[in-house]
């Protein structure tokens, strides 16, 4: 079963409370992993890895670069899970 | 016709008899390191954790810092130097191909005719070091084994590359490796991922510099040659150190019988200190484990920085004799080894 845009962000805001100590309600669409959410480029590599296990994708490390945003994650999930 | 051979008598187990370690004099603070790149103290700290390295002088070359740390081993362990039978010496920036600088080691040292050779495991050289000792002493070539990491990274450092130059550290960490009546050396969880051997790796080859096409050898900006250093990239290397390294250190666990609760110290590679956080994190290690964050005032020193941690854990009294320890190593090739040791 695929999941939706909405449980994405929820699950997100799991795995970024885990590693940043960030409340998972603050982790919305449009907030910036790095200028919003104190996630910084190696955190993000945390982030993406428990994103792949938690939704079943492969992001690999050149893709990485480009989720500035909750909402360019969350597309990308949503566009490449199985 | 076959005649009957008799085998070589080892002792049933084999441990960690004394450390040793040397440091070079020169402190280098992240201030030295912004001088060449674009970058700062706060984030090199953030990043990394390192906020100073030792950088060898001229007189501190590989065998110098060998002997010192090997001879502080060698005290520590109880031992004469003679009775050492094999010097194991784990290095990647040995600039002299031949002869090993092994054999220049046993010599100096004292330690007469014992076999003496270089291994090239990078960041995983100690464990690698540790299981051929362990297995020489269990099946009886050796008696005493003296196993050392020894770096000088700065003569293999980019200082212009961001993703480096803050990175690496000198120094030499050794110990003594003898027969034991009880186990005191786990299973090692070894091995290579060959298929990853670009992410870390030195910029050009030494044959680079007679046979190779010019275009391809790194210029400075003045277009003259650029010596090798270590080049990598740091994303994959660290998705890897964290995810990959954190199985492999609880493998070592489960292997040796010991589960996080029996466990008094954690001495992963001093790589970063982000990733040793975050293979804490993931073996859920108990507050009372003690963790070895020796890569802030030391650098990266690749083989030598877990017998260098490990020696300045026991001397500051934060880790005592007899403390059950886990050691992981994991670098360039790629390659990694993890074992746990009762500590000397
Ligand atoms: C080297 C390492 C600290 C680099 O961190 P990183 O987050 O991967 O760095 P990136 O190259 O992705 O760059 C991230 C950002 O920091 C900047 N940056 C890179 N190096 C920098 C430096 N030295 N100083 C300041 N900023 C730097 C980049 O420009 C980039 O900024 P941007 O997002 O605004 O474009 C990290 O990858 C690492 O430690 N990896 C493991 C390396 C290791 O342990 N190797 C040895 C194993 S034996």
């Amino acid at each position: 079963m695929a999941v939706t845009q909405e449980e994405i962000v929820a699950g997100l805001g799991e795995i970024v409370n885990e590693i940043a100590g960030i409340p998972a309600e603050d982790v919305e669409l449009d907030k910036s992993f790095t200028d919003d959410l104190d996630v910084d480029s190696l955190s993000m590599v945390e982030v993406v890895v428990a994103a792949e296990e938690r939704f079943g994708v492969k992001i690999p490390d050149d893709d990485v670069k480009n989720l500035k945003t909750v909402r360019d994650a969350a597309d990308y999930i949503l566009k490449h899970q199985s | 016709m076959t005649a009957k051979i008799k085998p070589a008598q080892g002792s049933p187990y084999a441990r960690i008899l004394g450390v040793g370690g040397y440091r070079p004099t020169r402190v280098v603070p992240n201030e030295e390191i912004l001088k060449h790149i674009d970058s700062s103290d706060e984030w090199i700290r953030s990043r990394s954790g390192i906020a100073t390295r030792h950088w060898a002088g001229p007189e501190e070359t590989l065998a110098e810092m060998t002997l010192e740390a090997a001879g502080k081993a060698v005290a520590d362990a109880g031992i004469t130097a003679d009775q050492v039978g094999a010097v194991v010496i784990s290095t990647v920036s040995h600039f002299m191909q031949t002869p090993a600088l092994a054999t220049e080691v046993a010599d100096r040292m004292g330690a007469g005719k014992a076999a003496a050779f270089d291994i090239n495991a990078g960041c995983a050289g100690f464990g690698y070091g540790l299981t051929l000792a362990k297995g020489m002493i269990v099946e009886g070539s050796a008696e005493y084994v003296l196993v050392v990491g020894a770096e000088r990274l700065s003569d293999l450092t980019d200082l212009t590359d961001r993703s480096t130059a803050f990175l690496f550290g000198d120094g030499a960490g050794a110990v003594i490796v003898g027969p034991s009546d009880e186990p005191a050396i786990g299973p090692s969880i070894w091995g290579s991922e060959g298929d990853k051997r670009d992410v870390i790796a030195q910029t050009v080859p030494w044959d680079g510099f007679r046979v190779g096409d010019v275009s391809q050898l790194p210029l400075d900006e003045d277009g003259a040659l650029k010596f090798p250093a270590l080049r990598q990239e740091g994303q994959t290397v660290f998705r890897w150190a964290v995810f990959e390294m954190a199985k492999v250190a609880q493998q070592a666990l489960d292997a040796a019988g010991i589960a996080p609760e029996d466990l008094d110290v954690f001495i992963p590679h001093q790589a970063n200190v982000r990733i040793i956080d975050s293979m804490v994190k993931t073996l859920k290690l108990p507050e009372h484990v003690t963790v070895a964050r020796d890569v802030e005032t030391t650098g990266n020193t690749s083989a030598a920085s877990i017998p260098l941690a490990m020696e300045r854990l026991l001397a500051t009294g934060k880790a005592k004799s007899g403390d059950t320890a886990l050691v992981i190593g994991f670098g360039a090739g790629l390659v990694y080894a993890a074992t746990v040791v009762t500590l000397p």
